[in-house]
């Protein structure tokens, strides 16, 4: 009875700590979680990765469960070994797909052998391997025990015996094939002598400089047409021995596969697969740390963070650099309000905040130097949605209506990411909505970041942190992207604008 | 299996580089007439003389070698055209067997193969023939290790086991295919087998039968045909490009044949020619560099000889011990073609060729160079004489010790003085170098500088010219005289006027 004994995601190897969501949470597509998902998990379908990056964690010792597989695997060899590892699980996988896809018997079996005899192979490299590297997190280390006892297990070593003899049996069979005619006869090898060989040596004789080969290309699929599946079973006649053991073999050892390796080879990847995504951002110099992570302390910062989602497509492209910026909050501060020039990297700020929240609650290094985050039971986005047609309320009721319902759901622990709120109203009603709904934030002492126009909400109470989008300060036309800490001084891009091409003198 | 008539221990290679001054040699020496007549037409016989030619030998023994070999020839031109024509024959046989779009079939491949073999067999059974009837008439050591080759190599014997091994192709009795299980159980790693049946007839009678299994295929069951005819060819494939790579050395050797043998027949073409019209040929002497050798009697240039009706003039003179040859004299005089003639001999002595002479004696050079007056520089890229000193610093490059250079009133194109100061210096420096310099000039202050030094190492010649301004293209030693009979010309051609 096979069961998973240990996993290198949780604590506990049991399916209690709930470690994958088919779908992602509803903030995924306002923060950009899902381009950066896609980028993560580009290219590695075969393990359906994206459930665990749906999956944030709820305890703070998961988180750091996480983070030491992470450090072991990101500081040591571990990661070659286990990439190898992989890659012949790959292997193993495809010849199993083999196995599953031919149509003749012998084929089948064959390709099984074969994926078991890699399997075999990638187990014991990878134990080998992991017992010379020195890993430290309790992930890793649970799972080299196992690996360890399960390669000394009665069962490995006997499936390995029972693959090396019968891979070596079916390699020492020689046959030949006597075509005549539309008959063909299968008969065993008798040291017939290499007839090729032997015409050749007739002409040696005549022998030049190097011609011409005359060798066609025959196709080389894995498919056997039925003449060939034919000689197959005829051969397996003159073998019944060798044949028989592999019939048998199949029927005995069909659940080889171990399953907590298994999943050690799937859920590995979420460590690989992280960090090869960040590894190009990390080379064009950007900044990634191991947040501390608190459920209980709220004040928060982090040092050169940046949108993460923007910035793996300016890297890609090659573009310009990516604008990074840094947040605190200390003592009662628990609101960011984020004000600004359009288009100045507010809404950027905002996701960035979001992104490496969440990131942090999947165990995840996150963007900038040096980060405390707070580990929220729920985060809940607000941003400017596209006007439903099939919903008759007006924009301004639907906007009430969803942070009346994100209010009623949030408790003290919950982070609200707010983006540019009641856009659609006048100036009088957005203050006066605005304010009324900032109060309810105040009062539940939520973690909020609130982009808006609203200078008013800056100041509003103590826990209020303004934030400004910045411009060039000698250019006030040109935008940097930098938010920064500064109290809301009403300048929005339009008067900036105005500014820098007015009177140049004055400025 | 070699021809080895061109080279004692090496085939030769009708793709090799020719030398950087090929252009210039065959322009020079006018080598196109020479070349002509030698291959009447025949694009082969063309491309392989003057391969052969512009490759020169830089060996004694290696030219002696081929000079054995057309000696033999000359002797026997008939038998020779005949080993010539096995030859030609064969390739052109061989191109009419075509492989078709089935060319990527091994049963396509080797069925041609065993056609074209077929044909090969009888092409060699010829070639043994001749060597059988006639190997005696030949004395040459190429020729008599060709004859004695043929003889080992394709006696009865070895005709048979061919004939064997093609009948056995045809596969009578079963393509036998052995193989080893490879990937998903697949066959792999396909050898054609003999079948122990046609081994030991005897023994098979007492050997215990090993089991083995048959099945047919339907003749309704088009995809199990196809699949039979695919194991079928990988079990063949192999002995197909081998039969295939068989009878393209085959191909290769009567390739090497008809190259080889092209040179001679080329000299065969020329002999009569020059016979027919009463012009001597001999074979040259060839003498090692060091030997500091040249003479010769009857020295005619062959490519004017081979232009004119008649005969043509040949000279004499001894240069042995000389580096330094100053032809001066009398325009129209016969100069140049005195210096075609001996870079023309010189070429020919040196790939084993007779020469156009009644006898010829002559160090080999390493290399034969030519620096003639041009015509005037089309480009207007640079002066003439610009020009001229551009070409003589290209030539200096590529110069070797022991080198041949033959200079036709170059550096002319300036005033005398200038143009003599400029020849003394680049033929002392040559002199220098150990390269035999042969100079036509009209440049007297040169001619006369080295004359009155009384060197050793410098012979001078000059055109002959009769009292009454008449030429008899005669050149004989003698010393450069102040004047180069102009005048002879203008009266000659304003003669009428005056």
């Amino acid at each position: 009875m096979h069961t998973i004994i240990c996993s290198v995601l949780s604590r506990t190897a049991d399916a209690s700590v709930a470690r994958e969501n088919l779908d992602p949470p509803g903030f995924f597509v306002d923060l950009n979680l899902d381009q950066i998902v896609d980028g993560i998990t580009a290219g590695k379908d075969d393990y359906n990765l994206r459930p665990l990056f749906h999956a944030p964690q709820k305890d703070v010792d998961e988180i750091v469960y996480r983070q030491e597989v992470m450090r072991d695997i990101e500081n040591t060899v571990a990661k070659e070994k286990i990439e190898s590892f992989a890659q012949e699980m790959r292997v193993m996988r495809q010849q199993l797909a083999l196995a599953n896809k031919v149509s003749y018997r012998y084929q089948k079996e064959r390709w099984f052998l074969d994926a078991v005899e890699v399997y075999c192979e990638a187990v014991q490299s990878l134990a080998r391997n992991l017992g010379l590297v020195e890993v430290k997190s309790r992930g890793l280390l649970a799972f080299c025990e196992f690996l360890e006892g399960y390669v000394a297990s009665e069962g490995f070593s006997s499936l390995l015996a029972q693959t090396k003899k019968l891979t070596s049996d079916l390699s020492s069979v020689h046959y030949c094939t006597l075509v005549s005619g539309n008959r063909i006869r299968v008969q065993m090898y008798e040291s017939e002598i290499d007839y090729s060989a032997e015409v050749e040596q007739t002409f040696e004789k005549f022998k030049q400089a190097a011609v011409k080969d005359y060798l066609p290309k025959f196709r080389t699929g894995v498919d056997m047409n039925h003449v060939e599946a034919q000689v197959l079973d005829l051969v397996a006649r003159l073998y019944p021995e060798i044949f028989q053991d592999l019939d048998s073999f199949c029927d005995r050892n069909a659940g080889y596969l171990d399953e907590t390796i298994a999943a050690f080879d799937r859920e590995v990847q979420f460590y690989i697969s992280y960090l090869d995504f960040i590894a190009v951002m990390r080379r064009a110099g950007l900044q990634f740390c191991y947040p501390r992570v608190s459920d209980t302390c709220k004040e928060i910062s982090d040092s050169e963070g940046f949108d993460l989602a923007l910035a793996r497509k300016l890297v890609v492209e090659g573009s310009s650099t990516v604008v990074c910026n840094d947040f605190s909050m200390k003592g009662k501060e628990r609101i960011l309000i984020v004000s600004g020039p359009n288009q100045g990297g507010k809404t950027t700020f905002s996701r960035a905040f979001g992104q490496m929240h969440y990131l942090a609650s999947l165990g995840c290094p996150v963007q900038g130097r040096e980060a405390q985050l707070f580990l929220c039971d729920r985060l809940f986005t607000h941003f400017e949605k596209e006007e439903d047609i099939r919903n008759l309320r007006g924009k301004l009721e639907d906007d009430l209506v969803r942070i009346h319902r994100t209010l009623s759901a949030a408790t003290p622990n919950s982070i609200i990411i707010m983006n540019e709120i009641f856009n659609s109203t006048t100036l009088k009603d957005a203050i006066f909505l605005g304010k009324k709904v900032m109060e309810k934030i105040v009062d539940l002492d939520l973690v909020c970041v609130c982009v808006t126009f609203i200078d008013e909400l800056s100041s509003m109470s103590e826990k209020t942190v303004s934030m400004v989008s910045m411009v060039d300060p000698g250019n006030h036309a040109v935008r940097t992207f930098k938010v920064a800490r500064k109290p809301a001084d009403g300048l929005s891009y339009a008067i900036s604008l105005l500014k820098s091409t007015g009177s140049p003198t004055t400025r | 299996m070699k021809a080895f008539l061109l080279f004692k221990d090496e085939d030769f290679d009708i793709q090799r580089k020719l030398p950087s001054n090929e252009q210039e040699l065959m322009q020079d020496l006018e080598l196109e007439t020479l070349l002509g007549a030698m291959a009447l037409e025949d694009k082969v016989l063309l491309e392989v003389a003057k391969k052969v030619i512009l490759s020169t030998l830089n060996n004694v023994g290696a030219i002696r070698y081929r000079q054995d070999i057309l000696k033999d020839c000359l002797k026997n031109p008939g038998i020779v055209r005949e080993i010539y024509d096995v030859a030609a024959e064969s390739i052109e046989n061989e191109r009419t067997y075509y492989l078709g779009i089935f060319s990527n079939y091994p049963s396509t491949i080797l069925h041609r193969s065993v056609d074209v073999l077929q044909m090969f067999v009888g092409q060699l059974k010829r070639l043994r023939a001749i060597a059988d009837r006639h190997a005696d008439e030949f004395a040459s050591e190429g020729f008599t290790r060709l004859f004695a080759m043929l003889k080992a190599e394709l006696n009865e014997e070895y005709f048979a086991r061919i004939q064997y091994h093609l009948r056995e192709l045809t596969f009578r009795d079963g393509v036998l295919i052995g193989a080893e299980l490879g990937q998903g159980n697949k066959g792999a790693k396909y050898v054609l087998r003999k079948q122990r049946d046609k081994q030991r007839l005897i023994k098979r009678i007492f050997a215990q039968r090993l089991p083995s299994y048959s099945f047919i295929i339907s003749d309704r069951d088009e995809n199990g045909a196809k699949a039979l005819a695919e194991l079928r060819d990988r079990g063949i494939n192999l002995v197909a490009n081998a039969l295939a790579q068989s009878t393209d050395h085959i191909l290769s050797f009567f390739t090497l044949l008809r190259t080889e043998l092209a040179f001679y027949i080329g000299c065969l073409n020329l002999s009569p020619k020059l016979a027919g019209k009463g012009e001597p040929v001999c074979f040259p002497e060839p003498f090692q560099p060091q030997d500091h050798r040249l003479s010769f009697r009857g020295l005619y240039d062959v490519c004017l000889s081979l232009s004119v009706e008649q005969r043509v003039v040949g000279n004499d003179a001894n240069a042995d011990g000389r580096n330094l040859m100053i032809i001066t004299g009398a325009n129209q005089g016969g100069k140049s073609t005195l210096l075609r003639a001996i870079g023309l001999a010189q070429l020919m002595m040196q790939c084993g060729m007779f020469v156009p002479a009644e006898s010829f004696c002559s160090s080999i050079c390493s290399a034969i160079f030519t620096h003639y007056k041009r015509e005037e520089d089309t480009t207007m890229k640079s002066g003439k004489l610009d020009e001229e000193l551009k070409r003589m610093s290209d030539l200096v490059d590529s110069l070797v010790p022991n080198s041949f250079l033959l200079f036709n009133e170059s550096f002319a194109a300036t005033n005398e003085r200038e143009g003599s100061e400029i020849a003394r210096q680049i033929v002392r420096a040559l002199s220098e170098k150990r390269i035999k310099v042969f100079y036509v000039t009209h440049l007297h202050d040169f001619a006369r500088s080295f004359y009155d030094r009384r060197m050793e190492n410098v012979i001078f010649l000059r055109a002959e010219r009769k009292t009454n301004g008449a030429r008899t293209f005669k050149i004989l030693e003698g010393e450069p005289l102040e004047t180069s009979f102009g005048e002879d010309l203008y009266r000659k051609i304003f003669g009428a006027d005056n």
